[in-house]
């Protein structure tokens, strides 16, 4: 598909009349050399907000450390019921509207063409939403649900096993245990972001308002979303998208210092972990200046292909027929448990409910204005229908194979008396299961390059987004600005991690997913109320423009 | 000499492109060739339009004005790039074969600092295309 193509008549959409022009608000000025094209006031107050945070991480890190360690398991205790409801309205809309006649609703216009392939699309979606998780978790979620559930005491209140896990039954635990994995990375997380990518796609591309986060709230709050209600929006969802990308560097520095030491024996420490990001945020800012399509697809598609042959790798060395017959066993147990999994209320099992999934979910809704505006960017020409099918149902069965291969060939291990994988730390467990495996030099080293590469293509298309939001929705701002959030990105980790680790980094990203959780709750009434007056068909006008004639 | 000028135009800027506009009509005069007035617009609404669609009316809006005033034969051509910030030069240079032009007129600012880390668009233009370019400062 050609980069450059010359415009063409999309159709009919149903543009909102707004006296809102995109940009009024910005300071258009020179800084010595550099230009630069902010949003006043959201640039303004999510950069100084940003770096007060970061300054009082450093300067106080003990005493950082002790709040943010307070605060991440305060929130998900309080507010466990809220956020495993609200991820499970966000499953219901998605899959309600893919089946419902809105669904034919086409994003950018009636007769709007896809800007990417199918390859370039699915790379971009994954590399920039779960990359990092998957390489973190794939084999450690697994192994963790497992030992949790088949050890003596599950069930007890002390017990992190899921629901009532499964003691000394080693078939059942291994079910549960991948049911529960997959319930933390199947159709929740990419509802989450299916949601919050729709609203923003049909917001900008159908209704001609600028992509930003505020502009989905357009039908709620009409014009008073350019003021100071759509400022804090926009400036949580800056906060969310800084924050929770922080947290995934964090994850990738340590998981793939660990792999470092492992492999060549370089020492895991504060210095190395700063090394690592620094590089990282090196490479990230080389990919944003050579822009989304030469910079941040290439590197998606690289990065999907050396992940597709590390998996296949897995199934082929692997227990080949386990696996393949496990993905439907294990689609089977999360269909079994997917609904006391997901129940908000009376939970026996608080440790893993709030420690495990309500942890995930305001990890994932801090995570979904940054992934949310990503894919909203890249998916201009695609129907609602096919949008759902592509964002929620494709990646949750990638899921599924992908914590299948790992997951379920670490288990196997582990039941054959390899124990270096249940005892290694969670960072290791991926590395210790590819040392138990043929070509581990070979592998493990994959392993590490795709923490690596997934980190920067996680990080560059973060940068482009914060800085959409901050330059008030306009996807042409003045380079140094991207630069900017890179480097800045990069620093929010560094100062995070030195300051309070991860714990405080994570603490960071569930605090901004509270407060983001009740956003996007209205966000899908307005979503559904902007479809609505969409037209359908290919060559149908708006409902409004018939009623005019 | 020459049988189509392209004018790269910035529906934004339109104020600083004067003295581009004045040139390339004086030129399109001189040799009696006809004018092709380009814009690249991001997919996302702008400044400037809603819909890639709009910004495609307005450019050839634009240049039917330009025909008007200086009596000229326009046409215009509207192109939609993914990342505008980044990937203008190459949407130019492709914007010459597109509308087989055989000159580009096109406006610059004075090179400073920053042009060493960053080139202007008109000189990637010059630097990559095969037609002749007038920068205009």
């Amino acid at each position: 598909m050609s980069d450059q193509v010359v415009v063409a008549p999309d159709g009919h959409t149903n543009l909102i009349e707004t006296e809102y022009v995109v940009g009024q608000d910005n300071i258009e000025r020179k800084l010595g050399p550099f230009g630069f094209d902010i949003h006043n006031p959201v640039f303004v107050i999510s950069g100084l907000t940003i770096v007060l945070v970061v300054l009082f991480t450093l300067a106080f890190p003990t005493a950082a450390a002790e709040f943010f360690g307070w605060l991440r398991p305060t929130l998900t205790s309080t507010f466990d019921w809220f956020f495993l409801s609200a991820a499970n309205i966000f499953v219901l809309v998605a899959l309600g509207l893919m089946i419902s006649p809105l669904g034919k609703v086409r994003i950018g216009g009636t007769e709007a063409k896809p800007d990417y392939s199918y390859a370039g699309w699915f790379a971009m979606l994954f590399a920039a939403g779960m990359g990092i998780g998957l390489m973190f978790f794939g084999v450690s979620e697994p192994i963790s649900h497992y030992s949790s559930s088949i050890a003596e005491g599950a069930g007890s209140p002390d017990s992190w096993a899921p629901l009532a896990g499964a003691a000394g039954n080693a078939e059942e635990a291994y079910r549960l245990g991948m049911a529960a994995t997959i319930f933390h990375w199947g159709l929740h997380p990419w509802a989450i972001y299916a949601i919050v990518a729709l609203a923003l796609a049909i917001f900008c591309y159908n209704k001609g308002l600028p992509l930003s986060v505020r502009s989905i709230f357009y039908p709620i709050f009409g014009e008073k979303v350019w003021g100071w209600t759509g400022h804090v929006i926009d400036t949580v969802a800056v906060f969310a998208t800084l924050f929770g990308l922080a947290t995934s560097l964090g994850i990738g520095a340590e998981q793939a210092n660990a792999g470092l030491e492992y492999l060549f024996g370089i020492p895991v420490s504060d210095f190395s972990k700063v090394v690592l990001i620094a590089g990282i945020t090196a490479i990230a800012l080389l990919s944003v200046v050579a822009g989304l399509d030469a910079g941040v697809k290439r590197l998606s598609e690289i990065n999907m292909v050396m992940a597709g042959l590390l998996l296949l790798f897995i199934i082929v060395v692997g227990p080949t027929v386990a696996i393949l017959t496990g993905f439907f066993t294990n689609l089977g147990a999360y269909a079994e448990y997917l609904l006391p999994l997901s129940n908000p209320v009376a939970r026996e099992d608080a440790n893993f409910s709030q420690g495990w999934t309500s942890f995930y979910w305001a990890w994932w809704i801090s995570w979904s204005p940054f992934v949310g505006m990503f894919i909203a960017r890249v998916s201009r020409g695609r129907t609602v229908r096919e949008f759902i099918f592509c964002v929620l149902l494709i990646p949750s069965l990638v899921s599924v194979l992908w914590m299948t291969s790992f997951g379920g060939t670490a288990v196997s291990m582990v039941n054959e008396g390899v124990s270096a994988i249940a005892d290694a730390s969670l960072e290791l467990k991926l590395f210790a299961m590819l040392d138990g495996l043929p070509l581990a030099a070979i592998t493990s080293f994959v392993g590490i390059v795709l923490v690596i590469v997934f980190f920067v293509t996680s990080s560059d298309s973060g940068s482009l987004v914060i800085d959409t939001i901050t330059a008030g929705g306009k996807v042409n701002a003045p380079v140094p600005q991207r630069v900017f959030w890179c480097i800045f990105e990069g620093l929010v980790a560094i100062a995070l991690l030195l300051g309070g680790g991860l714990a405080a980094l994570q603490a960071a990203a569930v605090s901004t997913g509270l407060p983001f959780a009740a956003i996007l709750l209205l966000a899908c009434y307005a979503l559904v109320r902007g479809l609505m007056s969409e037209p359908k068909a290919a060559g149908a006008k708006s409902p409004a423009a018939k009623a005019a004639e | 000499m020459y049988s189509k000028i392209m004018v790269p135009v910035d529906l934004m800027h339109v104020e600083r492109l004067g003295k581009a506009l004045d040139t390339a009509a004086d030129l399109a005069r001189h040799y009696g060739t006809p004018v092709c007035y380009v814009g690249v617009t991001p997919e996302t609404p702008s400044e400037v339009a809603h819909t890639p669609q709009e910004f495609a009316s307005k450019l050839d809006a634009f240049a039917g004005e330009q025909a008007e005033k200086y009596g000229l034969q326009a046409n215009s051509l509207a192109l939609a790039s993914h990342d505008p910030t980044i990937d203008l030069d190459k949407t130019l240079l492709h914007a010459i074969q597109e509308s087989g032009a055989d000159l580009v007129v096109m406006a610059s600012h004075i090179p400073g600092f920053a042009d060493h880390i960053f080139t202007s668009n008109a000189g990637a233009v010059a630097a990559h295309a095969e037609v002749s370019v007038f920068v205009i400062r």
